[in-house]
């Protein structure tokens, strides 16, 4: 086992027992569960709707280089300006480049995952500068020094008294604070901020191409903020964010935000297409989008899992997870978690350290059922059990057990020697950690095969 | 009306009574029930762990005994999904193409054939007391069967069911991820079980001897009052 399977395997145990943990995720998900279903009235068709957004997606990633070049050339007219950046590190050059030549000191951003999988906030506080967190979600995170928890919800797994506690301990606020207040505590925190920031960081949840845009959803109004209000504006964004046109947007807002967080549509949808331009009296003076590969195009290169690459990161796949509500978010150690994550990143990352993420799943459907772009999850989970063994990565017990399991179930007769007796003790031994917290496998002394004759009065 | 029956390798090897059990109602539903003895398994174990050359090897079997059968029904719902849905994914541009397509549209799982094919939902049988029925992912997610299983459970003199909380949550038994990873598996167990013993039911009743296999290991193991049955074994009860 590798040595992300083991702390995964370790990690999962412990969280699976822990009940309290358990209560708290389930208290966070059953809201959205509640407000899902309601939300989802506004379509009248709502399959329809949901495969043409996978219809849109799969337009988009089909033609990607197409739809990138479009982008750039409609936002570059504007005085835009575009990063292609490979790797991580190439992504974090430039906004190091970028924040040198604006002489940046203090950074906000909002919530973004592609920022959380390039590590920026560690990045730039080597470089000495300040990256704030402006959602509140993620807020919460920073001052706590946790990775977000949910790809939506960062810091789900926290109920408010445990906030309370948390910003009494860093901020110096009394302890027993209620939510909005500790909400006004933030945001007279974040406006300093704000007026502070040389630049601000976003991500973007569309690139439009066919007008040149990003668009952003958020719930606070602080990505609005952390665009417009520094001089300085830098998107970083994963390149499978495409959508072909404006109006495709039409459907995917309603789509996200339903599935999301079971709303008829998000409260801030910002639609982002450049710099400041002659005659306008705000926004920044200069944009830069950065598009952001790392590993996205092995996904891209491989049809069988391509379609990974439609997933607008609603989260709802996580919240239909029994393995997520029981593991929780930061077990996988990954950037994205529960079902996608484990989809997505044995091909960002190595397969061989993260193919365990694939068997940690009960194949249980759910995630399928509930996609708003229909992929397959539970089927890609499957096409990454395939290729780690087509791979090689499958040890050498795990291959001389599928190889005698074939032989016997080619062979009938193989299958009805030996008596129950010698089945059980068989069995109950190979497989202990069955009865470590269940009753024992109990085999029949005769198989349905061999009593079939008997019973039918042929035996 | 012909039925060929597969019984799945672990029902052969570990539940035979309830195999039986669907014969006789099957006989009842005045099916000419054949069982050809070749059988062995549907191959789904090795696909699921990655091993799809060894699975194809037996799918290619499974495909070979089944092949002159009317109707194929089994006491399994993850059995007939597994022909349905990935049967194709394996032999895709391959001769056998045809009859996979062939074979997905005539099997089907024990309790939707009852009601769906043969269009009965009612035998007679009997059991007293209170139950809830678990929706396995299989025959919720693969196969659709969400309805059957309750109207014939509703048919059967003395049982009241009782629907229990998270219904569709899956039970946690996935096959190898059972002992793969034991602790998230026996956690999912333990909800479900809690959910079951909620309602108040004496009976957990299901299409699928796997996730009941699963479950009777974790009620054993706490020493708590709920028998696990498979549908087939209600529906034979009392008569
Ligand atoms: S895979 Fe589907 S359900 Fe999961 S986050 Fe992406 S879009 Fe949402």
């Amino acid at each position: 086992m590798t040595e992300t399977a083991e702390s995964f395997k370790a990690k999962s145990t412990i969280k699976s027992d822990d009940r309290e943990h358990r209560r708290k995720i389930n208290f966070n998900i059953n809201k959205y569960n509640a407000v899902v279903p309601v939300a989802k009235h506004q379509f009248s068709e709502l399959m329809v709707a949901r495969e043409r957004a996978k219809n849109a997606k799969w337009r988009a990633i089909e033609t990607l280089d197409q739809q990138l070049e479009e982008f750039e050339r409609q936002f570059t007219k504007r005085g835009g300006k575009v990063i292609w950046a490979e790797t991580a590190e190439q992504a974090l050059e430039a906004v190091e480049k970028i924040c040198k030549e604006k002489n940046c000191k203090t950074l906000v951003k909002s919530k973004s995952m592609v920022t959380e999988e390039i590590h920026l906030n560690q990045f730039l506080e080597k470089q000495g500068i300040e990256s704030v967190e402006t959602d509140l979600g993620e807020y919460i995170q920073q001052l706590d020094g946790e990775a977000p928890y949910h790809i939506v919800t960062p810091a789900m797994h926290k109920s408010k008294e445990d906030v309370a506690k948390l910003f009494a301990e860093k901020l110096g606020t009394p302890s027993d604070l209620t939510p909005e207040q500790l909400t006004l505590v933030a945001r007279v925190k974040l406006r300093e901020k704000f007026i502070q920031a040389e630049v601000g960081v976003t991500g973007a949840n569309f690139i439009i191409s066919d007008i040149g845009a990003i668009a952003i959803t958020e719930n606070e109004g602080n990505a609005r903020l952390s665009c417009a209000f520094p001089k300085t504006h830098i998107a970083i964004v994963g390149i499978e964010k495409v959508i072909p046109t404006l109006g495709d947007l039409g459907l995917f807002w309603p789509l996200l935000a339903t599935y999301g967080t079971g709303q008829k549509v998000t409260v801030y949808n910002t639609i982002v297409t450049g710099p400041r331009q002659e005659g306008e009296t705000d926004g920044p003076e200069d944009m830069y989008v950065i598009f952001l590969d790392n590993g996205r195009t092995n996904l891209l290169n491989n049809p069988k899992t391509r379609e990974a690459l439609y997933c607008i990161r609603c989260g709802a796949c996580l919240n239909a997870c029994p393995v997520y509500k029981n593991i929780g978010g930061h077990t996988y150690e990954t950037t994205y978690s529960g079902p996608i994550g484990s989809v997505i990143t044995p091909h960002l990352k190595e397969m061989d350290d993260y193919k365990h993420l694939s068997n940690a799943s009960s194949l249980c459907g759910n995630c399928t059922e509930v996609c708003p772009v229909r992929i397959n999850l539970h089927e890609l989970l499957l096409e990454n059990r395939h290729e780690a063994v087509e791979f090689g990565m499958a040890t050498y017990g795990e291959r001389i057990a599928w190889k005698a399991w074939k032989t016997g179930s080619l062979n009938r007769k193989m299958m009805n020697l030996g008596n129950g007796k010698l089945k059980n003790w068989m069995i109950n031994k190979v497989f202990s950690a069955w009865t470590a917290h269940r009753g024992k496998l109990n085999f029949s002394n005769k198989t349905f095969n061999e009593m079939w004759d008997e019973r039918n009065g042929k035996g | 009306m012909k039925v060929d029956i597969f019984i799945p390798c672990f029902v052969d090897q570990l539940y035979p009574e309830t195999a039986f059990n669907m014969v006789k109602v099957l006989e009842k539903a005045g099916c000419d029930v054949n069982y050809n003895k070749d059988q062995t398994c549907c191959g789904q174990p090795a696909f699921n762990a990655g091993f799809w050359e060894e699975s194809k090897a037996v799918c290619s079997k499974f495909l070979k005994d089944f092949k002159e059968a009317e109707y194929i029904v089994a006491p399994s719902a993850s059995c007939v999904g597994f022909v349905r849905n990935y049967y194709s994914k394996l032999f895709d541009n391959s001769s056998d193409h045809n009859n996979v397509i062939k074979i997905a549209e005539k099997t089907f799982e024990f309790s939707e054939f009852l009601v769906k094919v043969l269009g009965m939902d009612k035998f007679g049988a009997m059991l007293e007391g209170k139950a809830t029925y678990h929706d396995s992912c299989a025959g919720l997610r693969e196969c659709k069967i969400k309805e059957e299983p309750r109207r014939l459970l509703g048919n059967v003199k003395g049982l009241e069911i009782l629907e229990m909380d998270d219904v569709e949550t899956c039970c946690g038994f996935g096959g190898t991820f059972s002992v793969k990873f034991e602790s998230i598996s026996v956690a999912m167990a333990d909800q479900k079980v809690s959910h079951a013993l909620a309602t108040g039911a004496k009976y957990l009743i299901s299409t699928d001897l796997s996730c009941l296999m699963h479950l009777d290991g974790y009620i054993k193991n706490k020493g708590y009052n709920l028998q696990t049955l498979h549908i087939a074994d209600v529906l034979a009860n009392g008569w």
